[in-house]
């Protein structure tokens, strides 16, 4: 592997010597991820299980993918689980923001950038030499799941408090409205970790990284 | 299906839940503006056939004798004698067409009419201050809401139906209308209202639902 299999579009890794261990994941955002996920975890499985009391379309989540046991106990996960996800959120945010750390590792990205990088990844052909550098299919997915979770809780509380907040609720069309659209945009986070995980299995040293904050520089 | 008030089969993950429980109690009181009004809709919104729903199914719904009926009242309540059906009736009628949201998920728009539960609370002599209020039905549901939910403009207590007396099924002879509430926070077939600083909990809400349940 070499630096030419980059995106043309991401800028150079920093210049270093291969096989050097750099720093890549701040704690903050290691910690943040990893609580992010957590909580993405136990409201993706609660938030199946109640929508599993009043289905919107034609299908029910299988009991064993989801958590609580019954719609009583799934509320209780999903209404504690999502000031750990807002709280979360709010701290990796406030860090990305006022550290620089979303400005430099999301931005900037155009959609020529990502469409090239996607295609080079479907052939196999996108290199993670430098893993400091996100290429632009990588920010892509990474600010898609940042807006997304945003739409999440928003249309969340649309959906819980649809009188003390109707001005956000009719935003979204009303109360059934911002029902469709808490589901679309699960459904469409659900599709972005996933692909996000096939990715750790086909570059897999991207997982200890994530834990530790370290890598080894390839080239 | 778990049962009681285990949520979960960990003592220590269901103790965690139920204070978040009440944290969000708290939280939804905090939220909660007395004044702010559920969105009111034109009749031509009212869902017709307007879903049933209780605790138990619809061949088991329980029929009440509006001749004999009496509305015990208990607590810190001032005049707390009963009160006929035809007393209920004479007294100030409104309606409302607002949207009732089950814990389910699911909603539906109808259209009830009543007293406003404030007017009625005043009238008894309520003591105003009190904390909640609780309510036991003839079908043997109890449930209980906060003082500030009870004083809201758009809380009634409701006799009609799409502008027919509740037929059984909506919960004759009364039931409490609540639109800033879940629907399990609508007790149907009311048969005493007791005021109270006492936490009265619910049949839900012993469960597991969330008692405030604010919308």
């Amino acid at each position: 592997m070499n630096t030419a299999n980059l995106s043309a579009a991401v800028p150079p890794a920093t210049p270093g010597t291969p096989g050097e261990w750099i720093r890549i994941h701040p704690l903050a955002v290691r910690i943040t991820h990893w609580i992010n996920a957590l909580a993405i975890l136990v409201m993706v499985a609660s938030g199946w299980r109640i929508y599993d009391a009043a289905p919107i379309w034609n299908f029910t989540i299988p009991n064993g993918l989801t958590l609580g046991g019954w719609l009583g106990g799934a509320l209780q996960w999903h209404f504690a689980a999502m000031w750990v996800l807002a709280a979360n959120g709010l701290a990796y945010l406030a860090y990305g923001l006022f550290s620089g750390h979303l400005w430099r590792k999301l931005l900037p990205i155009t959609p020529r950038a990502v469409i090239h990088d996607v295609l080079e990844a479907l052939r196999g052909r996108l290199a993670h030499d430098d893993l400091s550098v996100y290429n632009a299919a990588q920010r892509a997915a990474y600010l898609a799941i940042i807006l997304d979770v945003v739409l999440l809780v928003f249309s969340g509380l649309g959906i819980w408090k649809p009188v003390q907040l109707q001005g956000l609720t009719a935003l979204f069309g009303g109360y059934e409205g911002a029902r469709i659209v808490h589901f679309a945009a699960m459904a469409l986070l659900v599709l972005i970790v996933l692909v996000h995980i096939a990715m750790v299995v086909l570059v897999p040293r991207t997982l200890p990284s994530m834990i530790t904050g370290r890598a080894r520089r390839i080239s | 299906m778990l049962t009681g008030c285990d949520v979960t089969n960990n003592e220590t993950v269901d103790k965690v839940l139920w204070s978040m429980s009440r944290w969000n109690d708290r939280a939804q009181a905090t939220l909660f503006s007395p004044d702010k009004l559920a969105v009111e809709y034109p009749e031509s919104a009212i869902a017709n056939p307007f879903p049933f729903n209780a605790y138990y199914t619809e061949d088991e719904i329980r029929t009440v004798d509006g001749t004999s009926y009496k509305l015990e009242l208990g607590g810190l309540i001032r005049d707390a004698r009963s009160w006929t059906l035809p007393e209920l009736y004479a007294l100030p009628q409104v309606s409302q067409v607002t949207r009732h949201i089950c814990v389910e998920g699911w909603s539906a728009i109808g259209k009830w009419s009543g007293t406003p539960f404030r007017a009625f609370l005043e009238r008894i002599g309520a003591d105003t201050t009190a904390k909640y209020v609780g309510f036991k039905c003839a079908d043997d549901y109890f449930t209980s809401i906060d003082m500030a939910t009870a004083l809201h403009p758009q809380t009634l207590l409701a006799f009609r139906f799409a502008d027919r007396i509740l037929p059984p099924k909506y919960g004759f002879p009364m039931k409490l209308r609540v639109p800033t509430k879940l629907g399990f926070k609508n007790p149907k077939h009311i048969a005493a209202i007791t005021v109270t600083n006492t936490y009265p909990g619910g049949y839900w809400e012993d469960q597991g639902y969330n008692w405030f349940s604010g919308s």
